[in-house]
């Protein structure tokens, strides 16, 4: 598509940028990296919010009906408003902006080695409507009824009319929100798929692609095949809910059934969505801190691809007790099952990675060998759930609680802790305390285990989810003590975070400097220098000579090969 | 494939940054191609979900609901693949003599506009004859569908008539050309497929 247009003003050289006020350059900038920090802090921002919701309701869970310290009495409409919050929060708003947004705004082009997003205006927008998204949602506790408390998933007719969840404005502005954010993503996605695959560095081969690269690409486009059925269900939702119409409502020969199928046909495939880049990220960490290359490079990408493919047929086992066709209950059983088999087959690459390598134990390796540890157990458990016999009794328990949070805390959290120790070098020039980051790590990695663990024994003696005391009940009220060990281990997790945050904000002005490749490792964006200016490559863009996982060559002497460098 | 450099902002003609690559598919043309795929998704949900409900009532149409026009709309059908087709032959000729596509092209947006226009005229005769949101299942529905198309044949138009000044400017590349051939391909596309499942 060569052809010529008319240039506006001089060739000046690629890189050169002018000075720029404090709003041009932080707030309206469409530099990647700028609008990667945009991203990566609201959703810190949103973290701790999310978290403080968790504290308020385990709080509320293991000491009913006195007042929790920073909150005050939590009334059953709070509890609701909470867990419901905290889980759209920490999907929506944490682990999607952090992991996909941030990372892939971040490494993207630095990993394909080009000097930004191949639509940075676009990339700008998506930011915008995502701030937006967050304003409006965090908007909905200070309305007129408060927010909503139907659950994340805004079953109706809960969700659908105001007389079952008396909150006719907060589940307006919630699904609002949620449809906010994913115009926002879809911007996002549009930008990464089309960035990875135009603007790779000459010599760049698709199988020279790093993993967190093909994830993160792989993840937006399950999202984009996901997002519609979800958006044309919230529009119906919000029809529903102002218009008056009767989609989802049964008195009227609605469906509330169809909104399960709509939500989750995009809400499975959206878990793989926020897996994929955290196991890339991992994938990533796993290689330089073994010394090794990746092992089976092209098995992990197939099998990603294969996940993704099989992602959309699993759906229904949501809904196993929502009366469904016990023949459909088979089928998405099978399915359901089967899907383990590629995640299981990650998994053992990751551990044959490891097979052999010269391991260091560095902040990024715990997190990375943690995720494994832990997802490992959220896989496992998730078969229990998978068969359809044991789901039903299962079902709204605290075990398929405590599942999904082996699942998405290893995701969301340590593997976000995973990138942001392993890329804080590059972001920040700057290096973390390793004491702190390793006293960081432990006291949060066993507090997480003392949380869940004991949730497992209360969902398998039946322990029903979304009751907001339980003393009530004589035969769960046994159960007391395990409800307050597990807010206690919460107590403590959440004090170390504060470890963190210390960590993260002291090393970022007063860190050891780090050099352009602190950890020796290969892909593009450690040629870069750290942080990298507006552009990326000062020194002119890279070029590719080879794939991202030549460590330990046996004719160099170097234990690294970087992507970069002639042969 | 002309590409903004880092930093560039701004409407006008673009900057050239050398290609270090030819891509496969230009960038605006894959960009629109995934946002394509995305709303493709959504009108399937919403397709498959008037399917359903059509499937699960009772009665269908549902009783004492005014009658689709079908025919009104055939002939409106016809002007927006006529429509298509017409932007197809302006971008034919954008090829060979970038003067001569300018006819074609103000043709497939005048009948694209044609086309929005016939469809709020039928809205509002539809409205008249107690065919509402809130009258039956066909009702919501029939709004819900025919509106997200009717949005996205408005944006659609929007970027035709966008593509159609940069045209008269000198400042059109070919592949911004074919971006915007994309979407409207699309919402030409979609709408035979929405005729014959909700108004048959």
């Amino acid at each position: 598509m060569a052809e010529s247009i008319p240039a506006s003003h001089g060739d000046h050289e690629v890189g050169h940028h002018e000075e720029q006020g404090f709003v041009s350059k932080y707030l309206l900038s469409t530099d990647h990296k700028v609008i990667a920090m945009q991203y990566m802090f609201t959703g810190m921002a949103m973290a701790v919010i999310g978290g403080f919701f968790a504290y308020a309701f385990r709080m509320q869970l293991a000491f009913p009906g006195m007042d929790v310290p920073g909150w005050g009495l939590v009334t059953p409409n709070d509890y609701n408003a909470l867990v419901t919050n905290h889980g759209a929060i920490m999907i929506f708003w944490v682990a999607m902006p952090v992991l996909i947004a941030a990372f892939g705004n971040y490494l993207i082009p630095l990993m394909v080695g080009c000097d930004d997003m191949v639509f940075p205006r676009l990339n700008r927008l998506s930011y915008q409507i995502f701030l937006l998204s967050a304003i409006v949602l965090m908007a909905s506790f200070f309305v007129y009824g408060g927010a909503f408390g139907g659950a994340w998933t805004m079953y109706p007719p809960l969700s659908a009319k105001a007389e079952y969840s008396l909150t006719q404005l907060g589940s307006t502005i919630f699904v609002l929100a949620v449809a906010l954010e994913f115009v926002a993503f879809l911007m996002g996605g549009i930008n990464f798929i089309t960035t990875a695959m135009n603007s790779r560095a000459p010599g760049m081969k698709l199988y020279d692609v790093p993993m967190v690269v093909w994830m993160i690409v792989v993840a937006s486009i399950l999202f984009m095949a996901s997002v519609g059925p979800l958006i044309a269900g919230a529009i119906m939702l919000l029809f529903d809910q102002n218009l008056g119409t009767a989609f989802f409502d049964p008195d009227r020969a609605g469906d509330p059934i169809l909104w399960q199928h709509l939500f989750w046909f995009f809400g499975h495939p959206e878990v793989y969505v926020v897996l994929l880049p955290a196991t890339g990220i991992v994938a990533e960490v796993i290689t330089t801190f073994s010394r090794k290359k990746l092992l089976a490079y092209r098995t992990i990408l197939y099998t990603v691809f294969g996940t993704g493919v099989l992602s959309f047929t699993v759906w229904a086992h949501h809904q196993f007790v929502a009366g469904i066709d016990p023949r459909m209950a088979h089928v998405f059983t099978v399915t359901t099952l089967l899907i383990s088999v590629p995640i299981a087959e990650m998994m053992f690459v990751y551990i044959g990675t490891l097979y052999g390598g010269s391991i260091q134990y560095t902040t990024p390796m715990l997190w990375a060998l943690g995720f494994l540890v832990t997802f490992l157990i959220g896989g496992v458990t998730g078969i229990f759930l998978g068969a359809s016999g044991a789901d039903i009794y299962f079902h709204d328990t605290y075990f398929v609680l405590a599942h999904f949070h082996y699942t998405f805390f290893p995701i969301a959290i340590i593997g976000t802790f995973a990138g942001v120790t392993y890329w804080f070098p590059k972001m920040f020039g700057r290096m973390m305390n390793e004491t702190l980051g390793k006293i960081h790590f432990w006291g949060t990695f066993i507090p997480f285990n003392a949380i869940f663990l004991p949730l497992f024994y209360l969902g398998v003696a039946g322990q029903h989810r979304r009751i907001y005391d339980y003393s009530a009940f004589p035969e769960l009220a046994q159960y007391q003590d395990i409800r307050v060990f597990a807010t206690s281990a919460l107590l403590v997790m959440l004090a170390f975070q504060v470890v963190f945050l210390w960590n993260f904000f002291h090393s970022m002005f007063r860190g050891e400097k780090a050099g352009a490749n602190p950890w020796k490792a290969n892909s593009l964006e450690w040629a870069a220098p750290s942080p990298p200016p507006h552009g990326n490559f000062p020194d002119g863009l890279p070029e590719c000579h080879r794939g991202p996982y030549e460590f330990s060559h046996p004719d160099r002497e170097e234990d690294y090969w970087p992507q970069n460098q002639p042969a | 494939m002309p590409r903004r450099r880092a930093g560039q902002t701004g409407y006008g003609p673009i900057d050239v940054v050398e290609s270090r690559r030819t891509p496969v598919v230009p960038d605006g043309v894959l960009g629109m191609l995934l946002f394509v795929f995305a709303e493709a998704t959504l009108f399937a949900g919403l397709i498959s979900a008037f399917a359903i409900a059509k499937a699960g009532a009772p009665v269908w149409p549902p009783l004492g609901q005014p009658r689709l026009p079908v025919e009104a709309t055939a002939i409106n059908t016809a002007a927006l693949v006529a429509s298509g087709l017409l932007l197809m032959l302006s971008r034919r000729r954008f090829k060979v003599d970038r003067v001569s596509a300018e006819a074609p092209f103000v043709a497939a947006l005048g009948l694209g506009t044609f086309f929005v226009l016939f469809q709020g005229y039928e809205w509002v005769s539809l409205i008249g004859q107690g065919l509402t949101m809130r009258s039956s299942a066909l009702g919501s529905f029939f709004y819900l569908i025919v509106g997200v198309h009717a949005l996205h044949a408005i944006a659609a138009l929007g970027l035709l008539f966008v593509t159609w000044r940069r045209m008269r400017r000198g400042w059109l590349a070919s592949s911004q050309l074919a971006t915007a051939e994309v979407f409207w391909y699309f919402v030409v596309g979609i709408w035979p497929l929405i005729y014959l499942i909700v108004y048959l």
